[in-house]
């Protein structure tokens, strides 16, 4: 590739031709200023934070967009550019609400930040304030766009990212909004509930729906025996929240908080994941057997159901009818361990500690409520909203000692930890399916094909005769990539694992916005996030979904068998076309 | 309500056409404007059924048509008042004259009234800056309009609907 010699800050330095002046700074250690510009996204220009001087242009560049040239020199630093920097910061925040102390964002706000480290400290331009009401229509995400800057990542993820293409500007000039088509409330839109929207937003024009009130208040309510359970990536992410590195593994200590919090019990949302994936395993080897509505979808993802539900329809017969793990276990807190304990159901309270949005919604669909009405799930707070409540309540996470989940429910294997990553049901699936289908034990359990994926990943399983063609794909852009192929049916599938998330879970909606050093939806620290549960994983005596002593005993007890009426009753579900569709 | 709820056949006949050539979708603008040609405004309906014959998200079409201000999102009253907000026009003090009507009928530029009896818009210079300033309603030219005058024309319209 052609390089450019260039100097930037007088120091020289040769980048190749196709970087900006942006990328070319980083390579030395140079942060330019930004707020619009994200690196998985593409070049907006938007906001013009991130000018510099370049020699010879009367114009400041804006350093994203620009590229380098042969002999270019380039002034990141100066009291002109400061000050014409500081101008634009604050021009952008001229109608923001100065509301700072009560906003959510408070402390980890990106245009809070950028302000201060531009040296706003007086308000000069004061101008008219947007009025938009507060858009709360839906389950998961709540839209305040009179905190909206216009930087335009959001409606670039939910394009670009996510294929949905919900956000999109409406009006012009002062009036701009970002909102879903015809001004529709996000609850009647295409939205899938991702939350990718929430975790790009530099400030607080994107929340997740909060229910973290209606916990407190039923951890106070003697009348109720309230139980948490947490999903795989939480343990994996939650440390981030309290200073600890990427990827350190805190399940011990969330454990402790959730206990501390005033939970009756705490139990693995793993638990529900190893009996997905016996059920899972089980309605793939029938299908096989009857080559009928190959290949088998999962459906462990809201995200990706709302998605399928609007934008593939047609597609419904070939996903998994199975409940996604936090409703399986949920509803076996509900029936097999009310029962057990003698507790009436309506009596317990159940919160799922997720590192999801779309969970809020899913906790809310008629097919997933019991027959007597009540929902399995009451309450769905992100790891964010646990951090918050953590960190509220008093308690020092880091100094925290370790504890175990409570048992039956609190019991995996290893398998189950790889639900938080990309790639990771499919292996969870494959160990239990290959052992099904050629009636033998695996001897290597890890399948390193399906890790590791960066978007889209094709691989084909040997087990016993059987060629096992599989898919995993991440982030719905991707997922329609293998969705056409599967519809143009120029291969066979057998199963394709699909998350709405850039890296599965570990990337969800609801996780932590990123720690210094990092960005939001950054492949690093997805990769430290599941290096932590291939490692959890890898630690245990029993990686199998299918030898968890306690779900063979739950089927002995109560479930009869993998498939039985009962299982079906209780742990699968249905799914409906949705208006309005999307465009593929 | 059928041509309010399915797209005219000649307009869906457009879009296929459009479908077949390159860059589809910035063909939008066309189509747009042949529906606000067709039936005077754009419908959520409508709107979202290009969406799906153009395969544009709606969110892209509902973009373009709340940008430019010649697309109407309502359709127009019988009277069609069209305000000149032109620089001379609103030397001459259309913005009070604009005051008036959106006192006296209750909505903002761009919106109809729920009898469907008026719609207001507001246009740029008519040319005609020596008679500012100017209101059109319907195909019929008002000069030198004071506010006053403006709220006359409104009750003299519902007088002669009353009759």
């Amino acid at each position: 590739m052609k390089h450019a010699n260039i100097y930037i800050d007088n120091e020289k330095l040769s980048v190749p031709e196709s970087m900006t002046i942006m990328e070319a700074a980083e390579t030395i250690g140079i942060r330019i200023p930004r707020l619009c510009y994200h690196p998985q996204l593409s070049i907006e220009g938007a906001c013009r934070v991130c000018i510099v001087q370049v020699e010879g242009s009367n114009k400041y560049m804006t350093s994203c967009s620009a590229k380098v040239w042969e002999g270019m020199r380039v002034k990141t630093n100066s009291p002109e550019i400061r000050q014409a920097r500081r101008d634009i910061v604050e021009l952008i925040i001229d109608n923001h609400p100065m509301e700072c102390q009560t906003c959510e964002r408070d402390g980890n706000c990106e245009l809070q930040n950028l302000a201060y480290s531009q040296g706003v400290r007086d308000r000069l331009f004061e101008g008219k304030r947007k009025l938009h009401p507060l858009e709360s229509s839906s389950a998961s995400v709540i839209r305040n766009a009179e905190k909206c800057v216009l930087c335009r990542r959001c409606v670039r993820v939910c394009a670009e990212i996510q294929g949905i293409h919900n956000l999109s500007q409406l009006h012009r000039g002062f009036n701009t909004v970002v909102s879903p088509a015809f001004e529709a409330g996000m609850a009647d839109s295409v939205c899938i509930n991702c939350g990718q929207c929430i975790n790009v937003c530099p400030t607080a024009a994107f929340l997740e729906k909060p229910h973290t009130e209606r916990i407190w208040r039923a951890l106070e309510n003697p009348d109720l025996f309230v139980i948490a359970h947490i999903a795989p990536a939480i343990r994996a992410a939650i440390g981030e929240g309290f200073n600890l590195p990427p990827g350190t593994p805190c399940t011990g200590q969330t454990v402790t908080a959730l206990r501390r919090l005033g939970f009756d019990a705490v139990f693995d949302t793993n638990f529900g994941a190893d009996l997905t994936i016996v059920e899972e395993a089980n309605e793939l080897v029938h299908r096989l057997e009857k080559n009928e509505n190959l290949p088998l979808l999962t459906s462990c993802s809201p995200g990706w159901i709302k998605f399928m539900e609007h934008f593939y329809p047609e597609l419904i017969p070939h996903a998994s009818t199975c409940k996604s793990p936090m409703q399986m276990l949920s509803t076996l807190l509900k029936t097999y361990y009310a029962e057990k304990k003698g507790i009436d159901p309506q009596n317990i309270y159940v919160v799922g500690v997720m590192p999801c949005v779309a969970k809020k919604f899913e906790i809310e669909r008629p097919e997933q409520q019991s027959p007597e009405g009540y929902p399995y799930t009451d309450a769905v707070v992100t790891t964010r909203e646990l951090i918050w409540m953590i960190k509220a309540y008093g308690i020092d996470f880091t100094r925290l000692p370790e504890s175990d989940f409570d048992h039956p429910l609190g019991y995996s294997t290893g398998a189950a930890d790889l639900f938080g990553t990309t790639g990771g049901v499919m292996e969870a699936a494959l160990r239990t399916a290959a052992e099904k289908l050629t009636g033998k034990p695996l001897t290597e359990l890890n399948f390193e094909d399906v890790r590791q994926v960066e978007g889209l990943k094709e691989a084909t399983i040997q087990v016993g005769k059987l060629s096992l063609n599989v898919a995993v794909a991440n982030g719905l852009t991707n997922a329609k990539i293998i969705l056409e192929k599967v519809k143009a049916g120029e291969k066979q599938y057998h199963l394709i694992e699909l998350m709405a998330c850039p890296g599965g879970c570990i990337g969800g909606g609801g996780q932590p916005y990123p720690p210094d050093g990092y960005y939001v939806l950054d492949p690093e620290i997805n990769k430290l996030r599941a290096k932590a549960l291939y490692n959890i994983d890898q630690a245990k005596s029993i990686r199998k979904s299918h030898e968890n002593p306690y779900i063979l005993k739950l089927y002995e007890e109560f479930l009869k068998e993998p498939g039985s009426h009962k299982a079906h009753e209780l742990l699968h579900t249905t799914y409906t076309p949705r208006e309005p569709k999307g465009i593929k | 309500m059928s041509d309010h709820t399915k797209l005219d056949s000649e307009i869906i006949k457009f879009i296929d056409e459009c479908r077949e050539k390159e860059h589809a979708d910035s063909y939008l603008i066309a189509v747009l404007h042949k529906i606000q040609g067709k039936y005077g405004y754009l419908s959520d309906v409508h709107m979202h059924e290009v969406a799906q014959r153009l395969q544009v998200p709606s969110s892209t079409v509902s973009g373009v048509a709340t940008f430019y201000h010649f697309f109407r999102l309502q359709p127009k009253g019988k009277y069609h008042i069209s305000l000149c907000l032109g620089t001379a026009c609103f030397v001459k003090g259309a913005d009070k004259i604009l005051e008036a009507f959106r006192s006296e009928l209750g909505i903002e530029l761009g919106e109809t009234t729920s009898d469907k009896l008026f719609s207001l818009e507001c246009s740029r210079c008519l040319g005609v800056c020596a008679l500012a300033p100017v209101v059109t309603i319907n195909d019929q030219v008002y000069s030198k309009v004071s506010p006053t005058q403006a709220a006359e024309l409104i009750n003299k319209a519902r007088f002669e609907e009353a009759a």
